[in-house]
């Protein structure tokens, strides 16, 4: 009797074990990470997604300094998938501004002229913008009207989210502006390209060309006015910044010069109510948000918050060796690698600073001696002159944000006015239509006034002001800061004979390459994950 | 009651046959006689007694007792299974006593399968048993390297001489490219999970192999398509040790053990040091270097290395206590590594009860190890450190004093700072450093089988077990290391633990049929497996107290200061299993099988997953060799069957393996956000994903032969595999604008692989006082990758060290996984060697660049060698026990990173060790990519000598075993590097943490 009463016992205990088990579902999600439809509940999580595709632009992922990067598939994350430290890699190293030491994969192919579609610094620098571009698509997806209201989301919430699309238009612009100008033509997707659907298309260069003017004068009406905005968002100053810089080069992109509308654009800038500021050399030090009136967009980054080896942390390591700690404001030694070759320095007359504070390429050891200007070995860093003008030391000498002294709280500028001014005078000199070469002249001499210190000894005349002038103006003013490329083509330089740099082309002297790599080719990964992409001219 | 009528049967048979002989027989005498076990003296029951050439045959009784018709020229066959067989001639005897030997390998040995056990010589696929007599001897804190050799086609790579370190296991070679290739590994029924947890070096160290029975390793698909969606690279069954009925017995056994480092990578010495500088400054007149040379002549690699002491000891007690067989044990492992702070230590506990119920019919097994490790983990930094550190440096400086520790280091110029990209002091890493952890580990379960008492050939099973670890540590940097100066020196606690539960009930169903010589089996099983873990977050503090900035949580949850976990990644899983085992006339025999698995991991329209198998068995010896006395065994077998993979590796990227499936977003650190005016926000990013992500899949074939001749005294196994694999859980390009990232995990691409295995087992001697056994284990298996998907042929793979982001590897369509893929060098003919930057422009076009690479060799082997040999005299015992890899590639990193002239005159002005590799290039700078640093790794290695002298009986009832043991004795290899056996599947060989030599004693006390 007991055997019996234990048998069903047993039995339907071990059923109902097994029933009571099905219960337990397979429908399984992450604890702490949110799907959509949580992420956009709150305005909350609209700012942190906002957040993120402007961070876009000053982090490399989601865990500073390294660790979760943006972008995988075996890259590096400081030195290929972030923004500011590629594309610095493509704007400056392949000129007579920059010249790398180490040998870290195809770097050296950069200043070589030699780079090919396997290169994987270029792969991670296809990836950035249109990783940035992907990410504003999605926000735009989620942040319709009818998808804020289904969200509960309204009044000043909803209102501030729908003014927030057209600083998200206004970043998709500008990563389709590098993608344009690195690379020609693009991948091109828009928020009607959901995840996991059909292969993108491709946009050519002129297209795309129109696309991006097309957008950001349709935003023009909805972004903030001048200055009303936050520091680090963008608003009209921005917009119309970024206009400029297209018209002036829309010869290269399209084959049709817009002077006209350069002009138009840098002098709606600099009506806009920015002002140079008096310190050339405070531009670009760690407490240089306080710039922001020269600034009509700069991209923030502070040592505790923005942490990264891809921003400009990167600027005053790479750029120094034993004097990091005493001169560029950063402990624990230099990286030993980026300097500038004797073709930028001799843009100055007097190479000190004592003139031109814009010449700021000696240190105490480091001279601007013929010897030191000499680089017979590209892997020697002691070799050539060493630019120290992104500095992690605060203008008012106090500490900076990261008490370990390792990363920078140097923002980094991506319009500043000095460009405006210099590409109004460019563009009058090529002839653009309403320029006016005396206020040309005037602004070219505000630029230099600010650099010799305020005094006049630096400024120049009417017959001074030629085309080649302003380049190598633009040369002192604006080195480093990601525009020498651009110009060194606009100008039809950069492959060509007729101006030749240390180690141009692989050549101590200097040499002509293929006019090919005025245009970097699409990497050839990205060419196999999507058969609708084509090759640049000349590369395979 | 069924007893008793075969009982019946049987004795009329006898009654019968007696009959017969009388009437029939008369020319003939009738020879009777008693067969005897050789050891116990007991009868043996079901001996064949037949007479040689006739078909005259009988079986003896239940004493062992038989009687059959002979002339007394004729030889009388004894044959039983389990035993030698045995020729006697009559001659004038009328009464035989015949004493049988229980044969050297037992047929009726039972082999642990999946989901139950069958005898050895019935299965039908590939399985492999080693049990605890056959272990790999000596020092083994790790229960895998029991397994070292023993097994064709397992590879057991540790990953260095680590105190309690891990090793990479693989089953014919693996079937999976970026998705795991560990084995599945069940212990007692509970498949683990085999991911590691934070504090643990190796969560199989968590097991004490003293407790361990057997291990079997399953490698076809019959085998292992039980275990369905995570069977694709094998399975190994661990099984421990149970409780037997019968009086307590004890078993005591300790070991002793010394490790000392066997051999130092060779670097350049402080006068070749002082040498090459000071040349170098009078050729070029820079006198930068020689102003940094020290005085002092330092052998970094003798200050870090030290003699590691261990020490093992463990009791045991089985027995019965009211009828309940049990066994209970206790461990204590101590062990120091031979870096110097590297120790590990392990207690450990089991408890296994395995009573019976009503008659039999409920059976319960209990399981329970409890096991709490801990670690103290050297910074193996240090090894790398200690062969790139100026040996004209010394150890300690006292110029700065304290400040460093009194250790010497390299400083910025004119500051007491140290130079962040320079070597640290070697072993300062290793004193400055305290890096604890403790792991405590449950793993326990309940098997239930209870036979139906209205159907007692339907049994229903449960099992019903929990896999528990909890891991902690500290990890602190002292504030006067240079490492971690800047914050004041690094504190770091963490935790994270896991509980993984599984759920099994099954109905299983067992019948004999004897009217058709039938048996069948089947069983049907439901279960759950669910895998949970727990996921703490501290902050880091310097020693002053203050938070380390970017170590803070900032997740909204932060797990309110490790109060609660912060984060749960959790998967599960669901399966249907049927089996069917049938055999006939113990002569062919089927099994097949289907699984069906859902996965948390996939979406509810892919995650169901069917994994059928199906194999045949056909005893060739019954059918042809019945009576023979050479061919004891002889058996065909074949099978065919799909497993299925799960184990999702990531992308380093967004991607998140375990909910590959779901769109979801992520929040930032703190050091990861975006200001807005004065205020700074994290970010939430959107992860990539592929909601279309399924299972991979693993077809393998697999056609097998076993055999025994003479006497057993030769034995083996001969197997041919195919395996092909779709659907490759693989890292695959995204068209950029496609996904939140250009790589994500998907299904892409086959890859395939062939083999073969052979094992023979000898006994060239067998005396009475001398018996000599040998055997061997050869593998052949090569791999290669068929397909990649549509759009790729090659993807770049195995990162290096030096530079940022090179990398020496490929995954390419027609080869190996990792084939290294470099730049073919160029020599000098005259002196042979390397010249430096020069390298065959392969494709002609003038100009050398990537397109010139080429695809040569790899890192896997094309054949494994395992040989065991052991000689026994009286009561001593010699053992050797060797294996050996060949067909390998190792990529010589260190010798590629550390043997320039760059390396020695480093540019951030400090001045480093050299690889004695260059004073063969006299490389000035690294050529990272040439195929010079691609080294033929094949070796053999003697892994143990063991030598056993057993006392036999000390005192009362008690037995006295003692051993003396030698492990990693040589190793032959033309390899370059310090060793030619490395874990890592790319074959990048950056100086693994040496493997000591390990001298031994050990004593075995039964009581």
């Amino acid at each position: 009797m007991i055997n019996k009463t234990f048998k069903y016992i047993l039995f339907s205990g071990v059923l109902s074990l097994a029933v009571g088990s099905c219960a337990k579902k397979l429908n399984l999600y992450p604890e702490n990470d949110l799907t959509p439809d949580k992420v956009y509940s709150t305005p909350a999580g609209y700012k942190s997604v906002l957040a993120k595709i402007y961070g876009g632009l000053a982090s490399g992922g989601n865990q500073g300094p390294a660790g979760q990067p943006d972008i995988s598939g075996g890259l590096d994350e400081g030195s290929q998938i972030a923004y500011i430290r590629p594309f610095f890699n493509c704007e400056e190293l392949p000129t007579d501004e920059a010249v790398v030491a180490w040998n870290d994969q195809t770097i050296q192919d950069y200043h070589n002229l030699s780079f090919t579609s396997a290169d994987p610094f270029l792969k991670g620098m296809y990836a950035r913008p249109m990783y940035n571009i992907t990410l504003a698509n999605e926000y735009l997806r989620n942040s319709t009207d009818d998808a804020v209201a289904a969200h509960g989301i309204t009044g000043a919430d909803a209102a501030s989210i729908k003014s927030s699309r057209s600083e998200v238009r206004f970043l998709r612009a500008f990563n389709y502006w590098i993608m344009m100008d690195l690379f020609g033509k693009s991948t091109f997707i828009t928020e009607a390209n959901v995840v996991g659907g059909p292969l993108p298309k491709e946009i050519q260069r002129a297209d795309l060309f129109n696309y991006i003017v097309g957008e950001l004068k349709a935003i023009d009406g909805d972004l903030a006015p001048v200055k009303t905005i936050e520091y680090g968002r963008v608003d009209q100053g921005a917009e119309w910044a970024l206009l400029a810089r297209i018209y002036l080069n829309a010869e290269v992109y399209t084959g049709t010069p817009k002077y006209d509308s350069a002009i138009i654009y840098a002098s709606k800038v600099i009506g806009g109510g920015y002002s140079l500021q008096p310190s050339y050399a405070q531009l670009f030090m760690a407490d240089n948000d306080k710039r922001k009136d020269e600034f009509m967009f700069a991209v923030p980054i502070d040592g505790l918050h923005t942490q990264g080896y891809g921003n400009t942390t990167f600027f005053a390591h790479a750029a120094s060796g034993d004097e990091a700690t005493k001169d560029y404001g950063v402990t624990g030694g230099g990286w030993y690698g980026y300097r500038a070759t004797s073709g930028l320095v001799n843009l100055f007359a007097d190479k000190t600073g004592g003139t031109d504070s814009r010449a700021m390429f000696t240190t105490s050891k480091y001279e601007t001696s013929p010897s030191q200007m000499l680089i017979n070995d590209i892997s020697n860093f002691d070799q050539g002159p060493h630019v120290k003008k992104w500095v992690n030391i605060r203008s008012d000498g106090k500490p900076t944000d990261d008490p370990t002294g390792y990363f920078a709280d140097i923002d980094f500028p991506v319009f500043r006015l000095s460009e405006m001014y210099l590409i109004y005078a460019e563009a009058t000199l090529r002839g653009g239509a309403g320029g006016d070469k005396v206020k040309a002249l005037n602004y070219v001499n505000l630029i230099r006034a600010r650099a010799y210190g305020g005094t006049s000894s630096g400024q120049i005349t009417m017959n001074d002001l030629t085309l080649q002038f302003i380049l190598d103006e633009r040369g002192r003013e604006l080195y480093w800061e990601g525009h020498r490329r651009t110009d060194l083509i606009r100008y039809g330089l950069l492959t060509t004979g007729t101006y030749l740099w240390p180690w141009k082309g692989g050549v101590a002297s200097g040499t002509a390459v293929d006019s090919k790599y005025n245009l970097f080719p699409i990497p050839a990964s990205v060419l196999q994950s999507n058969p609708n992409l084509t090759q640049n001219p000349g590369y395979n | 009651m069924r007893k008793s009528i075969s009982k019946m049967s049987k004795q009329i048979g006898v009654l019968i046959f007696f009959i017969l002989v009388a009437f029939g027989a008369n020319a003939q005498n009738t020879v009777t006689g008693k067969v005897t076990d050789s050891k116990t003296g007991n009868g043996i029951p079901g001996v064949t007694v037949t007479v040689k050439g006739t078909k005259t045959a009988t079986q003896t009784d239940a004493s062992g007792n038989f009687s059959i018709a002979a002339s007394p020229t004729s030889t009388l066959v004894f044959t039983s299974a389990g035993y030698t067989p045995k020729d006697v001639a009559v001659a004038s005897q009328s009464f035989l006593n015949v004493s049988m030997e229980v044969s050297a390998e037992k047929l009726n040995e039972v082999v642990v399968v999946a989901y139950g056990t069958r005898r050895k010589q019935d299965l039908t696929s590939a399985i492999t048993s080693v049990s605890s007599k056959d272990f790999q001897k000596g020092f083994i804190p790790s229960s895998e390297q029991l397994l070292q050799g023993k097994v064709a086609g397992l590879q057991i790579t540790s990953g260095g001489g680590a105190a309690g370190g891990g090793s990479t296991i693989r089953i014919r070679g693996g079937a999976s490219l970026n998705a795991s290739n560990d084995p599945l590994i069940v212990i007692d029924g509970v498949p683990v999970d085999n991911n590691n947890l934070p504090g643990s070096a190796n969560l199989l160290n968590t097991i004490n192999p003293n407790d361990i029975e057997s291990m079997s390793v399953l490698k076809d698909a019959s085998a292992t398509a039980l275990y369905g969606s995570r069977a694709s690279n094998g399975v190994i069954i661990v099984t421990t040790k149970k409780g037997t009925k019968g009086k307590v017995r004890f078993n005591f056994n300790t070991n002793l053990s010394i490790g000392a480092i066997d051999k130092e990578v060779k670097v350049l010495s402080a006068d070749e040091i002082r040498n090459i500088i000071n040349t170098n400054a009078a050729a070029t007149g820079n006198n930068t270097f020689k102003k940094l040379l020290g005085a002092a002549n330092t052998n970094w690699q003798d200050q870090i290395y030290q003699k590691a002491f261990g020490n093992d000891n463990n009791l045991s007690a089985s027995g019965s206590i009211k009828n309940i067989p049990f066994r209970v044990s206790l461990g204590y492992l101590n062990q120091d590594g031979i870096l110097k702070t590297d120790h590990f230590d392990r207690y450990s506990s089991s408890l296994n009860l395995s009573p019976d119920f009503f008659d039999n019919h409920l059976s319960i097994n209990l399981n329970v190890k409890y096991s709490s490790t801990n670690n103290r983990f050297a910074d193996q930094g240090a090894v790398g450190s200690a062969v790139a550190f100026d040996p004209t440096q010394p150890v300690y400086d006292a110029t700065h004093g304290s400040r460093w520790g009194g250790y010497y280091e390299w400083l910025q110029p004119g500051t007491t700072l140290p130079i962040d990209l320079a070597s640290r002091n070697p072993l300062a890493l290793l004193e400055l450093r305290h890096n604890t952890s403790s792991v405590n580990r449950l793993i326990g379960n309940v098997q239930l089988d209870y036979k139906l008492h209205f159907f007692p050939d339907l049994h229903l099973q449960a099992n019903i077990g929990i896999d528990d670890d909890r891991g902690s540590g500290n990890d602190n940097r002292d504030s006067i290391m240079a490492t971690d100066y800047k914050t004041f020196g690094r504190y770091s606690y963490y935790k994270q633990s896991k509980q993984n539960t599984i759920y099994e009930f099954s109905l299983f169903y067992t019948k004999n049929i004897e009217s058709i010589k039938s048996h069948v089996d089947v069983l049907l099983l439901h279960g759950y497996q669910d895998f949970l873990t727990n996921v703490y977050n501290y902050p880091s503090f310097g020693q002053n107290g203050d938070t380390i900035a970017n170590s803070v949580p900032t997740h909204p949850n932060k797990g309110i200061n490790g109060q609660l976990p912060a984060d749960k990644p959790e998967y599960r899983l669901e399966s249907y299993l049927g089996r069917l085992n049938y055999s006939y006339d113990n002569r062919y025999f089927l099994t097949a099988s289907v699984r069906r698995d859902a996965s948390s991991k996939f979406s509810p329209a892919t995650r169901i997953g069917y994994f059928p198998a199906v194999s045949v068995a056909w005893k060739l010896n019954e059918d042809f060799f019945r009576t023979s006395t050479v061919i004891r065994e002889l058996k065909l077998r074949g099978s065919w069957g799909i497993t299925g993979q799960q184990d999702i590796g990531g992308t380093g990227g967004s991607f998140n393996p375990i909910y590959p499936y779901l769109p979801v977003y992520s929040y930032s650190n703190s050091a990861a956000e975006y200001q807005f005016g004065s205020v700074y926000y994290n970010y939430l990013r959107p992860g990539a994903y592929d909601p279309n992500i399924k299972w991979e899949t693993t077809t393998t074939s697999n056609i097998g032969l076993d055999f025994g001749f003479l006497n057993n005294r030769i034995s083996g196994s001969l197997d041919f595999y195919d395996k092909k694999t779709k659907d490759l859980l693989s890292p695959v390009n995204q068209a950029p604008g496609q996904n939140f990232d250009i790589t994500i995990v998907t299904n892409i691409g086959n890859l395939e692989s062939k083999g073969f295995e052979f094992v023979l087992n000898t006994t060239p001697v067998k005396t009475k006082n001398l018996s000599w056994d040998f055997g061997f284990n050869v593998a052949y298996n090569n791999v290669k990758i068929t397909n990649l998907g549509p759009q790729v042929n090659s993807i770049p793979q195995s990162n290096i060290s030096g530079g940022t982001g090179n990398q020496i590897g490929i995954f390419a369509v027609g080869y190996a996984p990792y084939t290294f893929n470099v730049y073919q060098q160029i020599y000098d003919s005259k002196t042979g060697k390397p010249i430096e930057g020069l390298y065959e422009d392969r494709n002609r076009d003038g100009t050398v660049s990537a397109a010139d690479e080429y695809y040569y060799k790899k890192p896997a082997p094309d054949i494994l060698l395992g040989v065991n040999t052991q000689l026994n005299y009286k009561k001593w015992s010699l053992g050797l026990a060797a294996h050996g890899s060949f067909g390998n590639y190792l990529y010589n990193n260190y010798n590629s990173n550390n043997g320039v002239l760059r390396i020695i005159k480093n540019p951030i002005n400090v001045i480093g060790n050299a690889s004695v590799n260059y004073l063969t290039t006299g490389f000035a700078n690294n050529q990272y990519l040439s195929d010079y640093y691609i080294e033929n790794a094949s070796f053999l290695r003697l892994d143990n000598i063991n030598i056993g002298y057993n006392l036999g009986k000390v005192f009362k009832n008690s037995s006295l075993r003692l051993n003396a043991n030698v492990q990693n004795v040589f190793v032959i290899t033309k390899y370059s590097g310090l060793d030619p056996e490395n874990s890592d599947p790319h074959g990048v060989d950056n100086n693994i943490y040496p493997r000591p030599r390990i001298f031994s004693l050990g004593a075995n006390l039964d009581f």
